[in-house]
């Protein structure tokens, strides 16, 4: 049976799985500023108000710590909530209940209670949105013990793996890219769920591996096919979720290709490009053909002149140059 | 007064002298060098505990906090699995994971304790917001000290409550002390009651070491809140006896002030004093009590003695469910 693919908007992937899983479960609740009337900030919620009204889909005030951790407190008494926060850098707001919480709530308990909350978010550079709204802080949350995080990168995947996060027993924190929400991408009716943990191999290649996160993924995948033509054959794997992470497709990859190139939109310091070249080494060591480079965000704020903001995030042109460098050395 | 049951007033007593002996029991285990780390006891509150918990549903969840012993005892959590928790052993509430500050028992509806001040008053807003969702007529309870009311959290959290009319009363402990800083110098408005009107909602305070005023006014808060009438604040003034944690002798507190609070506002002392006035009960049955709660105690801390220690392999388990 052929499904039916419709042309949607990644915006539109996530307003429409929102919808279809509160369908299903009246457990899930929405909460977060603007989310309600206004359909989300960058329109993710777009229609659940009018359909499920101001109880389930939740205008809150601008109270970020008090709004994740009243996602918690319905998280483990038994709601669904998927709380949004309209950037990621507000995460830094409500981090006391995301990390001292919301992580550790379970553990501290026993394991009496679980904590099925979602918590999604916009992160990345792109529009001159300077410091403040523009991060990439993964890193800091893939820190922490008893989160997972998802990095999905195109409109299908983002659909797949939202299931799976609403449906997880655990805090998942899933980070949106927000220069992907305007985009147009061919998804099929009714995605299945995309289980946490397993990498995905978006390109097949011989000469590098490139793991990437989030948009990324689609920026490498167009570099691995224009480099194709002149002789370059680059693996692309993305990576999907952080925590869990899957090493065991990254390890297959690089002893194939000898050589291992990271990227992500965070910082380039304490980011999760050093995790994921550390997570494998003792199994790659020995077929490593190139010490394993990254791509990422440079070591300082966001700046808000696009003169200056695109010289600091990765790039097609960056992912690239620095590809043919690594296949070519 | 209203005419209460014998057995209700025998009730709250018991509560009440349970958590003393409870904490008493908890002080012990520090100065013997039993138990692992540190614990906030509630001496010197247990009349607010024991009077707003009696005015609860068995469905009802409550929000607790550092200083929580007392909270989960007035709630019926395990006097044993409360103490072997707080020795770190495998049979307590969290398999010795969480200790004294982080005691959780959902089966009585608490919420857990929480290390973080104040934290637990959104989380406990959110347990409301459920029941207000499923409309389940669960009423919560959020318990916190005055400290925590100069946390931001606090205004989110009551901000929320209040716009949505959720079923939640917030019991204001206010011991006059974060750790040893009182609250008169870094607060303007000392009458924490106040800030209900910035919310628009009901705020009062009362004696928190009065039991029975404790009971009608969580009672009546409790009812409104199940009823639909949304949040109330209630502060109840009352005095920490021993220091901040077990350890911290107190010397930022004035000795005349520690000692008025131990002895005629003590809240067992003025219960008692109360009941055998009014001839409510006998000293004989207050007697009978307290030999049934020894004995519990001293059943308690033996179980909490003689668990073993958790397995190491249990550290690695319960991170994810």
């Amino acid at each position: 049976m052929t499904k039916n693919i419709r042309e949607i908007t990644y915006a539109k992937a996530i307003s429409e799985v929102l919808d279809q899983e509160m369908e299903i479960d009246d457990n899930i609740v929405i909460l977060g500023e603007d989310v309600g009337f206004l359909g989300g900030n960058f329109k993710t919620t777009e229609g659940l108000f009018e359909k499920y009204g101001d109880l389930r889909v939740k205008d809150t005030p601008i109270s970020e710590a008090g709004f994740v951790g009243m996602g918690v407190g319905a998280a483990i008494t038994g709601l669904r909530p998927v709380v949004e926060l309209m950037f990621c850098d507000f995460i830094a707001v409500a981090m006391d209940q995301i990390v001292n919480q919301a992580a550790k709530i379970r553990y501290m308990s026993g394991g009496q209670v679980k904590v099925p909350l979602t918590i999604r978010t916009p992160m990345g550079g792109g529009r001159s949105s300077a410091a403040q709204h523009s991060q990439s802080l993964q890193a800091w949350l893939v820190h922490i013990p008893g989160l997972k995080v998802v990095m999905p990168s195109t409109a299908t995947e983002a659909q797949g793996l939202l299931k799976t996060a609403i449906r997880d027993d655990n805090p998942v924190i899933f980070l949106e890219h927000k220069m992907e929400y305007n985009n147009i991408y061919k998804v099929e009716e009714n995605v299945e769920p995309i289980p946490f943990g397993k990498a995905n191999i978006v390109k097949e290649g011989n000469d590098l591996t490139i793991v990437a996160t989030s948009n990324l993924v689609n920026k490498s995948k167009e570099v691995a096919e224009e480099l194709e033509s002149k002789g370059y054959s680059i693996e692309v794997i993305d990576l999907r979720t952080i925590v869990p992470m899957d090493t065991e497709t990254i390890v297959e990859s690089v002893k194939k290709t000898g050589k291992l190139l990271v990227c992500d939109e965070g910082h380039l310091r304490g980011g999760i490009h050093n995790e994921v070249a550390q997570a494998i080494m003792k199994d790659v060591f020995y077929y490593l053909d190139y010490p394993v480079e990254k791509i990422g965000t440079d070591n300082v704020p966001l700046p808000f002149s696009p003169a200056l903001e695109f010289d600091v995030i990765p790039s097609k042109e960056k992912i690239s140059e620095k590809s043919k460098e690594m296949i070519g050395g | 007064m209203k005419n209460y049951s014998k057995e209700f007033l025998k009730d709250l007593y018991s509560t009440m002298y349970k958590t003393r002996r409870f904490e008493e029991e908890v002080f012990e285990f520090y100065k013997k060098g039993e138990m692992p780390g540190l614990a906030h006891l509630y001496l010197g509150e247990e009349s607010i505990a024991a009077g707003v918990c009696a005015g609860l549903e068995e469905n009802d969840y409550i929000g607790s906090t550092h200083r929580g012993h007392g909270h989960l005892v007035a709630r019926g959590a395990d006097t044993k699995k409360m103490m072997a928790e707080i020795l770190g052993k495998s049979d307590g509430y969290s398999k010795g994971k969480g200790g004294s500050m982080h005691i959780m028992a959902l089966d009585k509806g608490i919420l857990g304790a929480n290390g973080i001040v104040g934290a637990e008053i959104p989380i406990a807003t959110g347990a409301a917001y459920k029941s207000k969702v499923k409309n389940t007529k669960q009423v919560t309870v959020s318990f916190f000290g005055d400290a925590a009311s100069n946390q931001g959290i606090f205004h989110e959290s009551i901000n929320m409550a209040a716009a949505w009319d959720l079923p939640i009363v917030y019991i204001v402990e206010n011991n006059l002390y974060g750790i040893s800083v009182d609250i008169r110098k870094v607060t303007k408005e000392v009458k924490l009651s106040e800030r209900a009107k910035a919310y628009g909602i009901e705020g009062i305070t009362i004696d928190g070491n009065d039991v029975l005023k404790v009971y009608e006014t969580a009672k009546k808060a409790i009812d409104k809140a199940r009823d639909g009438g949304g949040p109330t604040i209630i502060e109840c003034l009352t005095y920490r006896h021993q220091g901040h944690h077990v350890g911290d002798p107190g010397i930022y507190k004035d000795e005349e002030e520690q000692n008025e609070w131990k002895n005629k506002k003590d809240p067992l002392k003025k219960y008692k004093a109360y009941l055998l006035s009014e001839n409510l009960l006998k000293e004989k049955e207050i007697d009978k009590i307290k030999e049934e709660v020894d004995e519990e105690i001293y059943e308690a801390a033996k179980f909490a003695h003689e668990s073993p220690y958790p397995d190491s392999k249990e550290a690695l388990t319960d991170v994810y469910a």
